[in-house]
């Protein structure tokens, strides 16, 4: 019998890609679904006393948070600024990675790390420079101020969402390289070359041979900046002010002086929802233009 | 492919700027002596560097951030090691749904990640503090060693492996003796990047480590304070000069012994 199960155990790979794959599998059911199963149950509890919860089953946070408009309008407020930083952050990197793919023809590899180097230095000191670079007192005003060009320091700079977008677009920028640079630089070449025999302009074979055949890294780009980067505390802490203020910083609050384990759960999974949503929403609209445009 | 164009040329360069900007303020400002970040430059000090010296609280951040940073890099090289040699040496049944399952500690919101942790943690009235901090850590960094590791694995021959088997030599012997010194500049990198994304991590550390502070932790401590932060953009100064070697080592070493490999992607 024993002997049975070990020789179709040695003879079956499934077994044994599993039997290597069981660490970070037995990992991320008990450090990622368990908690989050355990964070869905105590989102339907209610918080009593600073460290009593209540566990009978009420969907009462859910309606706390539809029903108070300061959530509804944070999460719109953290799509909205994910949204635009994904935007950003493809529109000016794209030229980029376009640039290392087809013109850089010497020391690609340097390019490239020299592009997502600053990507590994303390997320939180770069965050905090563009207080530096956007304050009152900071880069942009004492520089403009000490040419002359104005004589009050711009006020508008920092504290608002603004200030949020240009933040993160600066922080995430590498993970927009990276996938664009990769489906760019698959792109086979003689493609391009046949476009272009058959008559086509530079802007045509863009539209209609790069761009299409690109679309992958954008949507790889799209998910790796979108997801993330709705749920971010640091930068809206630190540059957004109240006007930028977003869901995470909330959700911080409810863990942290505010203390409503429940309502701060049930804030999470409705922003993890959201997102994920829009993602595949995003996708498949994106993967359908992909098809009609090649 | 194409010969020449001058306009995106100019924008690189001004992105690059852009890009190199922010993180290169800090250290010019860490030898300026002026508590307030403006320029023109008061004059030139090695004061904060001095002060940071002497800070006991930023020694035991320092200790700490160190220790989390060494176990949960090894710890999630070592899971990763095994789930890069399945998906790259077997036909995994389910294998996306597998290989997706591994990598989405890294893609939701670290945020939510955080809030799940501190929920179970707190529900089974455990104290808050670096264990859940290095068990989260080992769960975020773990999908990026994978990635690092299978692009190691796919880039050398499998006929290698093969041989060795066909020599004699059993699995175990040929991972040890054939797999694991081709594998190992890619095992280093990832070594080095995971301890460099678990050092720098912020919000996981936020949320589950109470008081036992991380480096970035006691950072954040330090922001609201003017007097105080000096000696942070000298620690932070310090910060990008190491980081940024151990980054630039790690990339030479995923590359060593792979030729001219073009997809470069570190891992994404």
């Amino acid at each position: 019998m024993i002997r049975n199960l070990r020789d179709i155990y040695f003879r079956s790979d499934q077994a044994k890609a599993y039997t290597l794959l069981s660490p970070a599998l037995i990992l991320v059911i008990i450090a990622m679904a368990a908690p989050m199963i355990v964070m869905i149950i105590t989102s339907f509890n209610t918080q009593i006393s600073m460290i009593e919860i209540d566990r009978t089953f009420t969907t009462g946070r859910y309606e706390d948070f539809f029903s108070k408009p300061i959530f509804s309008m944070l999460l719109f407020r953290s799509v909205k600024i994910s949204f635009f930083v994904t935007l950003l952050t493809l529109i000016t990197t794209y030229p980029l990675a376009y640039y290392i793919a087809f013109y850089v023809k010497k020391n690609k590899m340097l390019w490239i790390v020299l592009m997502t180097l600053p990507f590994w230095t303390s997320y939180l000191l770069r965050v905090f420079s563009w207080r530096v670079i956007l304050g009152n007192k900071g880069v942009v005003n004492s520089a403009l101020m000490g040419t002359g060009m104005i004589d009050e320091p711009l006020g508008f700079l920092l504290y608002n969402q603004g200030a949020v977008i240009i933040t993160l677009s600066h922080a995430w920028a590498a993970f927009a390289i990276l996938p664009l640079y990769v489906s760019l630089d698959k792109i086979d070449k003689s493609l391009l070359e046949a476009s272009y025999d058959l008559g086509n302009s530079k802007f045509e074979t863009f539209w209609r041979v790069t761009f299409p055949l690109s679309l992958p890294g954008v949507i790889g780009a799209i998910l790796i900046i979108f997801i993330p980067t709705v749920g971010d505390y640091v930068t809206p802490q630190l540059v957004g002010g109240t006007d930028g203020r977003m869901l995470s910083n909330m959700i911080q609050s409810l863990f942290g002086r505010a203390n409503n384990f429940p309502l701060g759960a049930a804030s999470a999974i409705i922003m993890l929802t959201t997102v994920c949503i829009i993602a595949a929403v995003v996708t498949y609209i994106t993967k359908k233009v992909s098809m009609r445009m090649s | 492919m194409y010969k020449k164009n001058n306009t995106l040329f100019i924008y690189c360069i001004f992105y690059f700027a852009f890009l190199y900007i922010p993180v290169l303020l800090l250290p010019i400002f860490s030898f300026n002596d002026s508590f307030h970040m403006v320029f023109p430059l008061k004059g030139f000090t090695f004061d904060w560097y001095v002060q940071m010296w002497n800070k006991s609280r930023l020694h035991q951040a320092l200790f700490n951030s160190i220790k989390v940073g060494v176990i949960a890099s090894v710890v999630s090289t070592f899971i990763a090691i095994f789930a890069a040699k399945a998906f790259t040496r077997y036909k995994v049944k389910f294998h996306s749904l597998s290989y997706g399952a591994i990598l989405l500690p890294f893609i939701i919101p670290e945020i939510i990640i955080a809030v799940a942790l501190i929920v179970i943690w707190t529900s089974l009235g455990l104290k808050l503090g670096l264990i859940p901090v290095t068990i989260s850590h080992i769960l975020f960094c773990t999908p990026f060693c994978m990635l690092i590791l299978i692009s190691r694995m796919e880039g050398f021959d499998k006929s290698l492996e093969e041989a060795s088997m066909d020599l004699g030599e059993n699995s175990f012997w040929t991972f040890w003796r054939v797999t694991f010194p081709l594998l190992l500049p890619g095992i280093i990198a990832s070594l080095l990047l995971a301890f460099v994304i678990s050092f720098d991590e912020f919000i996981l550390a936020f949320f589950l480590s109470s008081s036992d502070q991380t480096l970035p932790i006691y950072m954040w401590s330090q922001l609201r304070f003017p007097k105080k932060f000096p000696h942070i953009l000298a620690l932070g100064a310090i910060i990008i000069i190491v980081t940024s070697l151990i980054v630039m080592t790690a990339y030479w070493l995923r590359n060593l012994g792979q030729g001219k490999k073009k997809d470069f992607t570190i891992g994404i």
